[in-house]
């Protein structure tokens, strides 16, 4: 009996409780304005970041704006990031559509029947084919990425010496930082003695600083375009104790190589940003389209400073994976 | 008449059998010759010694899928799970080590063994119990394990405690009279595997289960379970390989061990071992984890080749390598 009484006791607290959650969601504003997010899975460590920081943009700007819903949506192929854009724009009105495509080409005409139905497009990153669809445009400076590291070393180096070059995957991103680059140490005395791809893998960059190093006795200074490589590089450089090379320099701005900055390492004194954070960037400009009425059409590129000791901590996310 | 070419016959095969078994070692020798001409700074001990080292995780793994491939399975899961082992080795080792100092590295170790095991086994019992196909059943797994890893890791990397990383370091860096460690081990796994292979009850059952399965059955071969405890080695060499590979890097990323599979299955084909199974070489597929590791370091040091067409050179060498060895063992 007292079981049973018990019981009641408990469905009755269930059903206010449930009776109150509603309640509560009423009292608070509603959200009458949507921003999707469509950005690739964490596959690897750049896409890592942009996962994160895209969930970090969700919740700041939720506590901001109680009016905005944003919606975050990771996909693991050009195939599913359209599928993802047709559920998402089926189940509800979008107002904005903050999205990385994965690739230009099979993205432009789906982000197109997207727009046609009213939604602010934001386009970061990767261009689409036609840059008529997109409203607002965010993304970083690649070639940037290559001529100011190779302006800095080429400084540092008194414009000679001789260097060695880790390239990724053949991709534009690639070949971008890589000319670059490679137009900036043109102008210099420096030699570029060897560019091989390492596919921005941490143990192939590895393998192929052994060589480089079992290759050229005397090297001043070497350059992996990202910074999951410069660990790799780093490793093998302490392994074989060579003393000759002054500077191994990355980019991209992942937290070990900050890390390594902010702790003023004479080897790796330097990064340049290319950093996942330009989805944050973006997802918030498109909030302040709709929350302050701020405008924000236009095209933005995030510039690539050198990141020093001194700026280190604007670039650091000790939370983050990358 | 007839005897007389029934013993050259024979006569013949002997040397077959002889001139098959040196293939890959042969081809090793061309190579490293033509890499001595190319470049002097090709035999340096040192870069021989980088170069030998680094090809032990995929010798001791190719160990595995020689078992594997001359039971007539396959296994592509191999470099997902290297990566996923890693992970969990990593996880468990930063947990205990606050608690257990060093000894964080040997209770890794010791759960990485378990893990490969068993990731071994799960493979195994899904397709002897199963009954699918394994290149479906390793196709899945592989998919698994990789979004495991993705999944621990955030996308990003999964870094060794600090206090850890000086005193495992050794296992990759290290050496005793000379000799890197990671070549000790293989060695130990090697021969631990040609032992099993070729000296127990076990392997004999195991290559006659690869080169016909029904007559094994009828001669009373367990042919399921002999096939099943194949993946299970094949996970615990993944496990070893994990052990030497954590202290390079000191990480585990979701591109950990990626594509590895294929540079296994190269090395064992290479090596000699069917790939429809019935025949298992297991200093072959050595030699052949060695050959593909010689290659890509040979094309570096040779300015020869564009950097856009080294992966063309490489899958030539392979290509020409082989048709050598059937030329040699048609002979």
């Amino acid at each position: 009996m007292s079981m049973l009484t018990q019981k009641a006791r408990m469905l009755a607290s269930a059903v206010a409780l449930s009776l109150a959650l509603p309640l509560g969601a009423a009292v608070a504003q509603e959200r009458d304005v949507t921003i999707a997010v469509s950005i690739p899975a964490a596959t690897h460590g750049w896409t890592g970041g942009v996962v994160y920081h895209a969930e970090q943009a969700e919740k700041e700007i939720e506590a901001a704006f109680p009016n905005i819903d944003v919606v975050v949506s990771t996909a693991s192929s050009a195939t599913a990031q359209v599928s993802s854009l047709e559920d998402l724009s089926a189940t509800r009105k979008l107002d904005a559509l903050v999205i990385l495509p994965f690739t230009s080409e099979e993205l432009t005409g789906p982000v197109e029947q997207v727009k046609a139905k009213g939604t602010f497009i934001t386009v970061v990153d990767r261009g689409l084919t036609d840059p008529s669809v997109q409203d607002l445009y965010v993304a970083g400076d690649n070639i940037a990425v290559g001529a100011n590291t190779a302006r800095w070393l080429a400084d540092k180096l008194g414009n000679e010496g001789e260097i060695v070059v880790l390239r990724g995957i053949p991709t534009v991103i690639d070949d971008e930082r890589i000319q670059g680059f490679s137009d900036v140490i043109a102008e210099t005395k420096i030699k570029i003695l060897d560019i091989q791809y390492a596919n921005w893998n941490q143990d192939e960059a590895f393998t192929l600083m052994q060589d480089y190093l079992a290759k050229y006795p005397k090297i001043d200074a070497v350059w992996a375009n990202d910074d999951d490589m410069l660990l790799g590089v780093i490793e093998a450089v302490d392994q074989a104790g060579r003393k000759d090379i002054k500077y191994a320099l990355g980019g991209n701005g992942m937290k070990q190589v900050i890390e390594m900055v902010k702790e003023k390492n004479e080897r790796t004194p330097i990064s340049t940003p290319y950093p996942p954070s330009m989805i944050k960037s973006a997802i918030y400009m498109t909030a302040g389209q709709f929350a302050g009425q701020a405008p924000m059409r236009g095209s933005f590129k995030l510039d690539a400073p050198l990141i020093t000791p001194e700026n280190a901590d604007q670039f650091y996310f000790p939370d983050s994976p990358f | 008449m007839t005897t007389a070419t029934a013993s050259v016959a024979t006569a013949d095969e002997g040397n077959r059998i002889r001139w098959a078994d040196f293939a890959p070692f042969i081809a090793l020798a061309v190579i490293v010759l033509l890499g001595a001409l190319i470049n002097s700074n090709f035999t340096s001990s040192a870069n021989l010694i980088n170069v030998i080292t680094r090809s032990a995780f995929i010798a001791i793994i190719a160990v595995g899928a020689t078992f594997v491939i001359s039971s007539g399975g396959l296994d592509l899961s191999v470099g997902s799970m290297m990566a996923f082992v890693t992970g969990i080795m990593i996880m468990v080792m930063n947990g205990l080590a606050p608690a257990y100092g060093g000894w964080a590295i040997v209770m890794g170790a010791g759960v990485a063994i378990c893990v490969g095991a068993l990731c071994g086994l799960f493979n195994g019992l899904i397709i002897t119990v199963g009954r699918i196909e394994p290149f479906i059943v390793t196709l899945g797994t592989m998919g698994i394990f990789r979004a495991f890893i993705t999944f621990m890791t955030d996308g990003g990397s999964l870094p060794i405690d600090r206090s850890l990383r000086e005193a495992y370091r050794p296992v990759y860096f290290g050496n005793f009279l000379g000799i890197p460690y990671p070549v000790l081990i293989t060695l130990v796994v090697v021969l631990l595997g040609a032992f099993i292979l070729y000296r127990t009850k076990y392997g004999r059952r195991l290559v006659s289960s690869g080169s016909n399965s029904e007559v094994a059955r009828f001669s009373g071969v367990n042919v399921g379970r002999v096939r099943t405890i194949a993946y299970v080695i094949q996970g615990l060499c993944v496990a070893v390989a994990a052990i030497c590979y954590v202290p390079r890097l000191g990480a585990a990323t979701p591109t950990t061990g990626q594509l590895w599979e294929l540079q296994v299955i190269t090395a064992v084909v290479i090596g000699g071992t069917l790939l429809r199974g019935g025949k298992g070489r297991i200093w072959g597929s050595v030699a052949g984890a060695l050959i593909l590791e010689v290659i890509a370091n040979v094309m570096v040091l040779s300015d020869m080749v564009s950097e856009y067409l080294v992966a063309a050179v490489q899958g030539a060498i392979i290509i020409i390598a082989m048709l050598a060895h059937r030329f040699t063992s048609n002979r």
